[in-house]
């Protein structure tokens, strides 16, 4: 059983929990532009190791929250609340890759 | 050979067995609300409904007939006997009014089962992935979970003592899906 960190309410089973796409992608002004609202609604990162996601603990608190998650192991390195900024010891390891 | 006859189950048992291990009834009607808000408006709906909101994640805090499961950082479900309507609703409106909330009553939304007995948190764990340790989930510990494909509201009443809401509608999947657990525990009683 995969077990995730709900930043609000603790290690749920992984059946709990809806994935809810790429984290931290800022929604550009009306103004922007077609090229900035064409990266924003259709292009995502889709790496190869740490993803920084979306998360909803659907059947559980109900909350969103982001994730740090290795997308080779599925293992979830952090897990934080939406707006904070990911724990330093899990960048530095998406820096070190 | 397995004598296989002998452990032959009819396809069509209705009946599970009964047990003194494992006892399962239907929980009465009761005024259920479902209240989301955040403080200053938490603090005022705590006071006017008697136990005070609990802010600790998955507990419930009781006071009599009353009690407030928390189900999210903002979200929590008062329980309290079905007589409390209308006044306690209206109450906690008043309570509430000109704070940011939406109380919402849902009494006839959900279904409960008390599950109850020795074998009681292995029959849930049938069905649901919560950690049912007490250590991990002690009395007055509660949690909006999955019960195989049902979602419910799991409350701890004590050790061996369990409350189950969930929607009405799947009332006939949820006592199927029980009475298997109910003849699965009968035929390997040791399992837990
Ligand atoms: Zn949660």
């Amino acid at each position: 059983m995969l077990l995730i960190d709900c930043p609000f309410c603790g290690a749920h089973a992984e059946i709990e929990f809806r994935y809810a796409g790429e984290a931290d992608l800022a929604r550009p002004s009306a103004a922007a532009g077609d090229g900035a609202w064409i990266e924003f609604l259709y292009f995502r990162r889709n790496p190869m190791g740490l993803h920084a996601e979306r998360w909803r603990h659907t059947h559980g608190c109900g909350r969103f929250f982001n994730a740090l998650r290795d997308t080779v192991s599925d293992r979830f390195v952090a897990t934080y609340k939406p707006g904070e900024a990911p724990p330093a010891a899990a960048a530095a390891a998406d820096h070190d890759r | 050979m397995a004598d296989l006859a002998s452990l032959r189950a009819s396809a069509f048992d209705s009946q599970p067995p009964d047990s003194t291990a494992l006892r399962i009834h239907a929980l009465g009607p009761s005024l259920r609300l479902v209240l989301r808000a955040k403080a200053p408006a938490t603090v005022a709906a705590g006071a006017a409904f008697g136990p005070a909101l609990p802010e600790q994640a998955c507990r419930a805090a009781e006071n009599g007939m009353r009690a407030a499961l928390w189900l999210g950082p903002d979200e929590w479900l008062l329980i309290a006997s079905e007589s409390e309507s209308p006044a306690l609703p209206a109450a906690l409106e008043r309570a509430l009014a000109g704070k940011p909330h939406a109380l919402v009553d849902v009494s006839h939304r959900d279904a409960g089962l008390e599950i109850a007995g020795p074998m009681a948190a292995t029959a849930l764990n049938a069905g649901c992935p919560l950690d049912l340790d007490p250590e991990a989930f002690p009395p007055g510990a509660c949690a909006r979970t999955l019960f195989a494909k049902c979602e419910i509201t799991l409350w701890r009443r004590d050790a061996a003592r369990f409350h189950v809401l969930f929607a009405r509608s799947f009332a006939a999947y949820m006592s199927d899906y029980l009475d298997e657990v109910r003849r699965e525990l009968a035929a390997a009683p040791e399992a837990g």
